[in-house]
């Protein structure tokens, strides 16, 4: 195959992953290793280069309508961004000297732990005027966002359970090149009870920081090549765009559903192939 | 005043990923004629090369050997200052939160968010070999 088949190829799978990243909210990240790896054969080290810089684009991009709504909350985001950005930094290290063969395992396990997150019903009768902790407190985290119903004012707990559950999603952003929004949410979402509209923005915020913390070292590495960069890059984008002006319309459930019996078998499929060493 | 600088932070994200867009979709152009690999999957297929000897050409990973390449219109050199574009969005708009907890008085917020703008350009230091 030539280089430029290759690139118009890869273009236009770029384009479908962004676009499901969009609608399932599931981040470009994530499906771009299954597509490079088991689509086209590439070498997982490649891959997980050219996801990081997926990440932040697809993070970056989303982020700039996210702060107009004022959802963010930029106090709990550079928080916890002291967390992930250490564990970046760990996890990219990590990632220098283990086997690629356990790298694809643990995706595989990371990917099935997102599919079954994306399907489960989000808990919104929760009340979140209860008093937060006392650390939250002192580091002004606690806020307010806008609702149909009028300013609804949250308070934060377990302000110490979500930094080390951050350190953890840090640590797999560095390792595997993916933004791990499924695994920050269900630290500010579960641990710390912040509302679910909250913590996704706020997670989106923190996606690009992360992934742009270990991506230093990755480009550093080499294992950023620009063949795969450019056409995975501008597909991805260019699908999320698509998506997210189509999101608003779907039926995104039922999406979401089919969706994750696929990555649940693409993670299976990325497990097999990484431990008989043909990632 | 508040919302100012976040409004302005937004537009600056969207400028550079538009602006990292452009770049790398240039580059990308420029090194599709550039190269005549006939069997391009070859070259990423998946191998054994140990990490430490794994990657691509010495001269794409850092900024300070990829600029003398641009000027020689080097397809892939562009492509990387695209990516480089993209990795430091982020880091700018860190910096421009920190500028904005400095006009808020939140001195606490200034301090946390100094630390991880260092624990980035520690990263990038440390990182070199």
């Amino acid at each position: 195959m030539d280089v430029a088949l290759f690139s118009v190829i890869l273009f236009g799978g770029a384009i479908f992953a962004g676009f499901l990243g969009a609608l399932t909210g599931l981040g470009g990240g994530v499906v771009v290793i299954p597509l490079l790896t088991l689509g086209f054969g590439v070498d997982m080290r490649y891959a997980i280069g050219a996801a990081l810089v997926t990440s932040i684009a697809s993070s970056s991009g989303a982020a700039a309508a996210y702060i107009k709504e004022g959802i963010t909350n930029v106090r709990i985001g550079m928080f916890l961004e002291i967390a992930t950005t250490t564990g970046a930094v760990i996890g990219a290290f990590v990632a220098m000297y283990l086997d690629k063969k356990y790298i694809a395992l643990i995706f595989g396990c990371v990917l099935i732990f997102s599919a079954i997150r994306s399907v489960r019903k989000n808990n919104d009768n929760c009340d979140y005027s209860l008093p937060g902790d006392k650390l939250g407190e002192k580091l002004k985290l606690n806020g307010s966002y806008p609702t149909k119903e009028g300013i609804v004012k949250y308070n934060v707990h377990n302000v110490a359970g979500g930094y080390s559950l951050m350190t953890l999603a840090g640590v797999l952003s560095g390792l595997l090149g993916i933004g791990s929004g499924a695994l920050k949410v269900l630290a500010m979402d579960t641990a710390m009870k912040i509302p679910f509209k909250v913590s996704t923005t706020t997670s989106n915020f923190m996606v690009g920081v992360t992934a742009a913390a270990s991506a230093v070292i990755y480009l550093q590495r080499g294992y950023i090549d620009p063949g795969l960069a450019f056409p995975i890059v501008v597909g991805v984008l260019l699908g999320a765009f698509i998506g997210s002006k189509i999101l608003p319309k779907a039926n995104v459930r039922n999406l979401r559903l089919l969706f994750s019996v696929v990555i649940f078998f693409l993670a299976l499929s990325m497990m097999y192939n990484g431990l008989t060493g043909k990632l | 005043m508040e919302r100012d600088v976040e409004l302005y932070i937004g537009r600056l994200l969207r400028y550079g990923v538009m602006l990292s867009c452009g770049i790398t979709l240039l580059g990308g152009i420029v090194y599709m004629f550039q190269s005549h690999d006939d069997d391009i999957t070859r070259r990423y297929a998946a191998s054994d090369i140990p990490n430490q000897a794994f990657g691509v050409e010495h001269y794409l990973r850092e900024l300070s050997t990829i600029v003398p390449r641009l000027l020689a219109f080097d397809g892939a050199a562009i492509i990387q200052l695209g990516v480089i574009v993209l990795i430091a969005t982020p880091i700018i708009r860190v910096v421009f939160s920190a500028i904005a907890f400095i006009i808020e008085k939140d001195y606490m917020y200034v301090a946390i968010t100094l630390v991880v703008l260092c624990i980035i350009m520690a990263n990038m230091l440390l990182g070199l070999h």
